[in-house]
């Protein structure tokens, strides 16, 4: 016992200093949270700024600017309690005030922020005192809660300011353990640590964006080790990244990502509407196969829309085995047979043919259509490929309903919410149930899942949600793949958890002997 | 002559109303909006969400009015705001402007002063040794795709033989330099990136001028130059290069707009952030404000790069003048 407190105690002389330098494909757009859509924006904001609540690693839901909360009334009431004695990285102190000013912003019909929709079911906010606020909803709405992470902005900074013009964006200033050095547009963004951090001051004194658009480039640049993390392709994991040079200064990570990929199909076209069709195409398509052929092994297979790491995740849904003459049978009963010995089945004098689209640019996908094209042609089913530009595909395929079958994958929020996805009533143009899915049960699980705060009712709404899906089979679940990333060696204090590796970013920190980059500040 | 390039300028303003009007129809065929590209697929964007936001962006509207709303912006140089992050176009092609420029300068020196002094070494002799050497390797390289040339060379020259950076304009620690070392650093970096764009090009240029020189050393006024017994370098280079070196006056002019001008390829192998890149993602985007201010842009150089080229003809060459009708 005494060992191993002089053992922890010694692990945490840590040092300050240092820099991290990480690389990604696409510059970031705005670091104004609330009107950042894509992944570079919300990775940078999310460095400067914090949300009133925050995933942890467990993937459970804890407070950031919030001490706590409560939920009254069978949940049409929360009460958030926020922590005193936050800063603003010009310091300001931060209040509810700041809080409701966001909320204001977040419905005002003159924001370009594309995430207005969970804001606008909040019926009050009211301002119990500077530290307690009080939202009232029109009705009740778990995902509420999580919504709450979006990203707080500074009142005082903002007040008669149109949000929608680009210097806070390009100069924020936010609460979070980073604030922004330098940005230079397509380059590079420096960010440095804030040392009034509500927490504590991170350890890390520096953290660099750079853009670099090319992947081979990257991968260059980690061999001289001018980049310190970066995302790596099952290839580049498994077979480039295995040499002495890469052991001795890179770790790698093996994670399960927050995506699934799947193929779905038209359910309004008839080949489709029958479930004994679409089982026996599960049935003929060999998902192992495919996770070792594209994804080198790196990848599960995914039994429904919520990824192993979740709680929603119903493990007692086993997906089906590879079992073509089960398909076969299947096809048989629906009418499908090989009437005229051609090879393909037909039925009234038409052949089993399709078309799977996807868009241009992903390989993955791709090649994942190419194995279910062989797989099906061994039952007798033609498939044709169509590989699209993804404006393209989403504005002429998708939105118009034109199309038989297509492979895409989602990335889903944390909290298990599918309303948008699933509900029959989100079938218009542009909507996310494209596929055109409708089943009673279904929709009032949905509904009763956004209502229920009983986590352990909720979880049972999920699973039963995960058991009908897999069921029905709108969507033939095809793979979860893994997160593969590397990351420079020197950096101590880094653990892999169910949420990933970046929770704990202020803890990283590297030996004063080790550090590459000159001290700032 | 000032008649003659007054009446040039004022053909420009109706062939650039052409050109916008066409390319903004063009652009506004192509499916997708620039609401959708991130946005579509986020389950967290919802529908009402994104429609309030293409109102916003005027994308509502039928296309002749967002087309008269866009030309009177345009008659007072407002080019109006990027639609991805709202930042004015303006200011996003200006920042751009000196990485490409200064890139695309050093690189046009460097052709040109490798690319005629070989034209005109290969045309002394032509079908010599040196002759077909030099074809055989300016056409080696003008074949070779640049993203290939440029990955083979970072592997030897940054990872081998560790000299050169792989990518990017700066260090890390650049704002700490000194001004020398800051520029030798700017240097460092921009070598492998002159180097790779300028390589290909020199076959163009090196044969215009190997076949200009040969057409100018078979003149009559070259013999007769000789057969007075004037020095060779004194024929070759006055007599013959004077004369052969019009054509190349015209490319440089016609090279004006490439000047601006960038590769996405090439730009985003050596994450240089340059005006290609910026064009490109423009593009993907559906980003209608800055597509439209590059297309203006490309259309002015352009037609002010053919006016140059042909002006400056005319100082060159005395026989070509321009006659002042009227």
């Amino acid at each position: 016992m005494v060992v191993f407190f002089v053992f922890s105690g010694a692990v945490y002389a840590r040092d300050y200093g240092d820099a991290i330098v990480s690389a990604s494909i696409a510059d970031a757009r705005t670091l104004m949270p609330i009107l950042a859509s894509d992944s570079a924006s919300s990775q940078v904001s999310g460095m400067i700024f914090n949300g009133l609540v925050k995933y942890n690693k467990d993937i459970h839901l804890v407070g950031d600017l919030a001490e706590s909360w409560e939920v009254k009334e069978n949940g049409l009431v929360i009460i958030f309690h926020l922590k005193k004695g936050v800063r603003w990285q010009d310091g300001h102190p931060f209040t509810g005030r700041d809080v409701e000013f966001t909320y204001r912003k977040m419905i005002d019909p003159q924001v370009r922020t594309p995430y207005s929709g969970d804001f606008e079911r909040v019926k009050s906010l009211e301002l119990l005192d500077d530290y307690t606020i009080k939202l009232t909803y029109k009705e009740p709405f778990v995902p509420a809660l999580s919504s709450w992470g979006m990203s707080i902005i500074p009142e005082h900074l903002l007040k008669d300011k149109d949000i929608n013009d680009s210097e806070f964006s390009r100069h924020p200033v936010g609460t979070g353990p980073y604030k922004l050095k330098s940005w230079s547009t397509q380059d590079k963004i420096e960010l440095v640590s804030n040392h009034d951090y509500f927490e504590k001051r991170p350890y890390l004194d520096r953290y660099i964006y750079r853009v670099i658009p090319d992947e081979a480039t990257i991968f260059l640049e980690l061999q001289t080790r001018n980049i310190d993390s970066a995302g790596l392709t099952p290839l580049q994991y498994s077979r480039q990244t295995d040499g002495v040079f890469f052991k001795k200064n890179f770790r790698k990570f093996l994670l399960p990502s927050f995506t699934y990929v799947y193929m779905g199909y038209n359910l309004s076209d008839p080949k489709f509407k029958d479930l004994r069709v679409r089982q026996a195409l599960n049935y003929a398509v060999d998902k192992e196969e495919i996770i070792k052929i594209v994804l080198l092994g790196y990848g599960t297979v995914s039994n429904g829309p919520f990824v192993p790491q979740l709680w929603a995740h119903n493990p007692k849904v086993k997906p089906c085995e590879y079992d073509p003459e089960l398909a076969k049978e299947l096809l048989r009963q629906a009418g499908w047979t090989d009437s005229n010995r051609d090879g393909w089945l037909d039925k009234e004098k038409r052949k089993f043919e399709f078309t799977i689209i996807t868009n241009q640019g992903n390989q993955e996908r791709i090649k994942t259509a190419q194995i279910i094209q062989r797989r099906l042609k061994d039952i007798g089913i033609k498939v044709n490929i169509k590989v699209v530009e993804w404006s393209v595909f989403i504005a002429e395929f998708i939105d118009k309903r034109n199309f038989e079958a297509i492979i895409m994958g989602w990335s889903l929020p944390l909290d298990p919410d599918n309303f948008d996805i699933w509900h029959s009533s989100k079938t218009r143009p542009g909507e996310f149930n494209f596929v055109g899915f409708q089943n009673k049960e279904l929709d009032s699980l949905l509904e009763e899942g956004r209502r229920e705060f009983n986590q352990e009712k909720r979880k049972s709404i999920y699973w039963r949600i995960n058991q009908i899906l897999y069921a029905e089979q709108p969507y033939m679940f095809l793979y979860v793949p893994d997160s593969l990333s590397i990351l420079s060696s020197r950096f101590e204090g880094v653990k892999p958890e169910p949420i990933g590796i970046g929770y704990n970013f202020i803890d990283w920190w590297v030996p004063k002997d080790k550090q590459k980059y000159r001290a700032v500040q | 002559m000032s008649y003659y390039i007054i009446k040039r300028l004022l053909g420009i303003i109706p062939l650039l109303l052409g050109i916008t009007i066409i390319s903004f129809v063009i652009i506004h065929l192509a499916p997708g909006k620039p609401t959708q590209l991130e946005m579509s697929m986020n389950p967290k964007v919802s529908y009402e969400a994104r429609l309030r936001l293409e109102k916003l962006y005027g994308l509502d509207q039928p296309l002749y009015l967002q087309y008269t709303n866009w030309l009177k912006r345009f008659a007072r140089l407002d080019f109006g705001p990027s639609l991805t992050d709202n930042r004015p176009v303006l200011d996003k092609i200006l920042e751009r402007i000196p990485v490409t420029l200064t890139i695309n300068i050093s690189s046009m020196l460097l052709i040109f002063l490798v690319a005629i002094p070989l034209g005109i070494r290969s045309a002394l002799n032509p079908e010599g040794a040196f002759d077909k050497i030099t074809t055989f390797f300016v056409f080696l390289f003008f074949a070779a795709p640049t993203f290939w040339l440029a990955l083979l060379l970072m592997n030897l020259f940054c990872i081998t033989l560790g000299w050169l950076p792989v990518s990017g304009l700066t260090s890390l620690d650049f704002e700490y330099f000194g001004p020398v070392r800051k520029a030798v650093d700017l240097a460092w970096h921009l070598t492998l990136p002159v180097f790779v764009s300028s390589i290909g090009s020199l076959a163009g240029i090196s044969r215009y001028m190997r076949s200009s020189m040969i057409e100018a050393l078979k003149q009559p006024f070259i013999y007769t130059a000789r057969a007075k017994g004037l020095p060779r370098n004194t024929v070759i280079y006055k007599h013959a290069l004077r004369n052969a070196i019009l054509p190349i006056a015209t490319i440089l002019g016609l090279s004006i707009p490439a000047l601006l001008g960038g590769s996405v390829i090439f730009e985003s192998i050596f994450a240089i952030p340059g005006i290609g890149r910026l064009f490109y993602e423009a593009v993907m985007t559906r980003d209608f404000n800055l597509i439209m201010a590059e297309v203006v842009l490309g259309a002015i150089l352009t037609m002010l790069g053919n006016l140059i080229a042909d002006i400056s003809y005319a100082y060159i060459d005395p026989r070509i003048r321009y006659r002042n009708e009227k």
